[in-house]
């Protein structure tokens, strides 16, 4: 009885240890901690909770806030309105985001699943850090068109949000920074790595490919890796992959003001693509055997397309039908469906 | 036993809360220096003349007028300059001054150590570790409208206003300075001198008083022509704004002890 008592004080003094750090918490919160576990098939992540320790609170006010309207002016939109889970939370059948008054934007809505290995978010990577991922949203007009000063004063004054902040950061008030901080508990508690894939290369049981798949996880590997880098499957550079001659989208080239950058934007994950769509940066395909065919025969002669994609007088890769198909096929094999049904991160 | 579990337990709360304190800022030694504050202000003008917003006309270099409608920087990482050359950082310093909020103009500054000073420095803007952080509190809290959101980092000096030479819609001037990245970097830093040292004493609070000069944007190494630029947001423009602006938009104009 002593013993388990003493042992209790151990994992007691522990937890407080592990909370004396962080700097925001003038006392540890109660109850569990959500736990954040690297799938044995990733990298460490970019992005490990430093001054934002992943709780219980702090990820369920993230997931409140998450698909909470009142974050938006007129509180007609929440970050759930665009980022649906059924499609790894990028926005069905949506070329670009549609935010408050139907302002449409110029861009698709990107999925979101695996943020905390990224280390810059954004088709063009103007954000670089994930605790302002959520920021640009948030305030732009065409978005969800809020100031932060009215952000944080509607909340102040909308019961329950003081008590889970004060509940979630052990103190009371209301601030972006705590904002930013629980969404970004949340979004970075989304880790999607339980695809067929993910059961093939850890030798689990579910992880069986058919012939095709396996056929086109052989093609993809010689013919799409090099940007679509396992296992998160992007690289994460910024490459024009030859949509258009002329790009109206200044794309990367926006941030970095340099005009090699002109009409790139960050690879993409595959992740989760059969559920995602539309595709590319302003979500003109619908279909992937668009995106395949595209890369077949489809790629221009922009001045900055990825030299990956241009072999002499050749562009794209050359890809048969049936390849085409065998690489679709592989592509399913990214369909993460515990991911795309956690309870967890669906609407409380 | 109950009791002796009682008290064990108490015991490693009490180990526990040592640690606690364990992991907060070190503040230079094993003792405890003595510190001491000092007040700040920041006198904003336009050249010779006092910064008035919306009303006054000014002109600059190129002899273009020009009105101002908001004039906000940051100054961060305050750093003072013993006689040895040591650098003492007052650890937390960001301020964010506001034309046209007065109460902005005069920050104190605690926690300074004991001792007496031959200079200050100072950075226009915010240090590059901060800018690549993530979401900050305080003057930093991108509430304030000094961060891109679409492009992320601080606007270190954000200028508004007018010029009737300006070809921009309604005649504006708009220069956003920022930008905390090669080649594009407009983080400058300012060292100013005391005729006198400053003596930080534990129970005086002398008086850094700086003249800051927004005329100083369109000056230097760059004379702006308002028809030719009167808008930029981070990029080169900013840079040969932030290069007019380092050496000549502050100036110690004087230091009460």
């Amino acid at each position: 009885m002593f013993r388990n008592w003493k042992v209790a004080g151990i994992i007691a003094s522990v937890i407080i240890l592990g909370y004396s750090c962080e700097k925001d918490r003038s006392s540890g919160p109660e109850g569990e901690t959500v736990a954040f576990v690297r799938p044995s098939n990733f990298p460490e992540p970019v992005y490990q909770f430093e001054g934002n320790k992943l709780t219980a609170e702090g990820f369920e006010l993230g997931r409140k806030l998450f698909y909470d309207q009142a974050l938006s002016l007129d509180n007609s939109t929440s970050c759930g309105s665009c980022h649906q889970q059924f499609a790894a939370f990028a926005n069905l059948d949506h070329s670009v985001s549609h935010g408050i008054d139907n302002c449409l934007g110029t861009r698709n809505a990107p999925p979101l699943f695996n943020m905390v290995w990224q280390s810059e978010f954004m088709w063009d990577g103007g954000v670089h850090h994930i605790e302002f991922s959520s920021l640009n949203a948030l305030t732009n007009p065409c978005e969800m068109g809020m100031d932060l000063d009215s952000l944080t004063a509607r909340l102040s004054r909308t019961s329950p949000y003081p008590h889970l902040f004060q509940k979630a950061f052990g103190s009371a008030g209301i601030t972006s920074q705590r904002v930013l901080k629980a969404l970004t508990q949340f979004m970075g508690a989304m880790v999607s790595a339980n695809s067929k894939y993910d059961k093939y290369v850890r030798r689990e049981p579910g992880g069986e490919f058919t012939q095709a798949e396996q056929a086109g996880y052989q093609l993809f590997k010689a013919k799409c890796a090099s940007c679509h880098t396992e296992p998160l499957f992007s690289d994460f550079s910024y490459r024009s992959n030859g949509l258009d001659l002329n790009p109206l989208d200044r794309g990367r080239d926006s941030i970095t003001n340099s005009s090699a950058d002109r009409g790139t934007f960050r690879v993409p994950s595959l992740r989760n693509i059969e559920v995602s769509r539309p595709y590319m940066h302003d979500g003109r395909f619908f279909f992937l055997e668009d995106v395949l065919e595209h890369y077949n025969s489809g790629v221009k002669a922009h001045r900055n397309l990825d030299p990956s994609l241009r072999n002499g007088e050749r562009r794209g890769i050359p890809l048969s039908k049936t390849d085409q198909s065998n690489i679709i096929a592989f592509l399913k094999t990214l369909t993460d469906h515990e991911f795309l049904r956690a309870k967890k991160f669906s609407e409380p | 036993m109950k009791l002796n579990t009682l008290l064990y337990l108490a015991a490693t709360l009490l180990f526990g809360s040592a640690n606690l304190s364990s992991c907060k800022k070190d503040d230079g030694g094993p003792l405890k220096s003595e510190t001491g504050a000092l007040q700040i202000e920041f006198e904003n003008r336009v050249g010779n003349q006092a910064l008035v917003l919306n009303s006054q006309t000014y002109e600059n270099a190129n002899g273009d007028d020009f009105k101002v409608s908001m004039f906000k920087y940051y100054v961060s990482n305050l750093t003072f300059i013993k006689d040895d050359g040591t650098e003492v950082l007052v650890p937390e310093s960001y301020f964010l001054i506001d034309a046209a909020d007065p109460a902005t103009r005069t920050p104190r500054v605690d926690s300074v150590p004991v001792g007496d000073y031959k200079a200050i420095k100072l950075t226009i803007g915010v240090d590059s570790l901060r800018n690549f952080a993530g979401a900050q509190d305080g003057a930093l809290d991108p509430a304030k409208g000094m961060f891109w959101t679409w492009n992320s980092g601080y606007i270190f000096v954000k200028f508004e206003g007018s010029s009737s030479k300006s070809t921009a819609a309604a005649n504006k001037l708009t220069f956003h300075i920022g930008g905390a990245k090669a080649p594009h970097n407009t983080i400058r830093t300012v060292t100013q001198t005391f005729s006198s040292p400053l003596r930080i004493r534990k129970d005086s609070e002398p008086e850094l008083h700086f003249i800051v000069d927004a005329g100083a944007l369109f000056r230097g190494a760059t004379t702006v022509n308002f028809a030719e630029l009167n808008f930029t947001m981070g990029g080169a423009a900013s840079v040969l704004v932030a290069d007019n602006y380092a050496s000549r938009m502050f100036r110690l104009d004087h230091v009460h002890n």
